[in-house]
């Protein structure tokens, strides 16, 4: 049975739930006043180091200290 | 479709209804019963060990009267703003326009849209400006709001969402990609709904 339910639109532009959600948190943090604008995007810093895996070996990590983006 | 039809007529009459979650028993304190039974054949002088479900809380049973007042947990990633604060009525932004929420409301599950939420208790109203999350309420009248970031209004800063609303107002009309224009026509519909909470 074909659903016909109306997918919102940035679904049907191919964005999932979870990269809406976090685009809108972002773009509330940035309207925030002074010191706790400040403490909402250090709060929200991502810090991970990512290393890639060759014939079983792991190769040098790199460090992604993302912000996260809009 | 036919698939699931001819699974159920196998399985009906073989298997037993498994039971939903408001019917089995939620008072654990007792302890796993058939765990115990067959720790006592083998271990009779040793108490047996707790088994996790007597660590967890059992669900607030649904009264059989309507209760008088709603409790609400409300929640983000980072803190617990609300946490079971016996309220009046809340009234939530979702998806499909506002929710207001009060004692005894049908468990619902809802999505919500960046907007306004406000916390009704006798005469105060706390608002919360919040970018998006779901909305829980179940059969015993306990509400569960969970937002990635909620904000009281005064930290709000005009200017910047003025700011936004046009440069996104700006990016939609000169979007190219389904993308670009899905996130322009996000920072549109969060911009002015920060507009509206702010004047409204």
């Amino acid at each position: 049975m074909a659903s016909t339910a109306a997918v919102p639109f940035w679904r049907s532009a191919g964005m999932t739930y979870i990269t809406y959600s976090n685009i809108c948190a972002n773009l509330v943090r940035n309207c925030l006043k002074e010191p706790f604008k400040s403490e909402a995007i250090s709060r929200e810093k991502v810090h991970f180091s990512v290393s890639r895996w060759v014939d079983g070996k792991p190769q040098k990590p790199t460090i992604r200290s993302d912000t996260p983006e809009v | 479709m036919f698939r699931q039809a001819a699974h159920r007529l196998l399985t009906r009459s073989t298997t037993i209804r498994r039971l939903y979650s408001t019917e089995v028993a939620t008072d654990a304190s007792s302890g796993d019963s058939a765990f115990v039974e067959a720790w006592k054949k083998v271990a009779p002088n040793i108490d047996p060990p707790k088994t996790p479900i007597q660590f967890m809380e059992p669900r607030p049973p649904t009264p059989s009267t309507l209760p008088s007042k709603l409790t609400v947990n409300f929640v983000l990633p980072y803190a617990a703003e609300l946490s079971k604060a016996e309220v009046d009525m809340v009234i939530v932004p979702a998806t499909t326009g506002q929710m207001g929420i009060l004692p005894g409301h049908v468990p619902t599950i809802a999505e919500l849209k960046p907007g306004l939420l406000s916390v009704h208790e006798g005469n105060d109203v706390k608002k919360y400006f919040i970018s998006s999350g779901f909305a829980f309420v179940h059969s015993n009248s306990y509400t569960d709001i969970l937002a990635v970031e909620a904000v009281p209004l005064d930290r709000i800063d005009p200017a910047q969402v003025q700011k936004g609303l046009s440069e996104f107002t700006q990016k939609l009309s000169s979007a190219s990609t389904d993308l670009d224009k899905a996130e322009a026509q996000i920072g549109v519909d969060v911009h002015s709904a920060l507009n509206s909470a702010l004047t409204g």
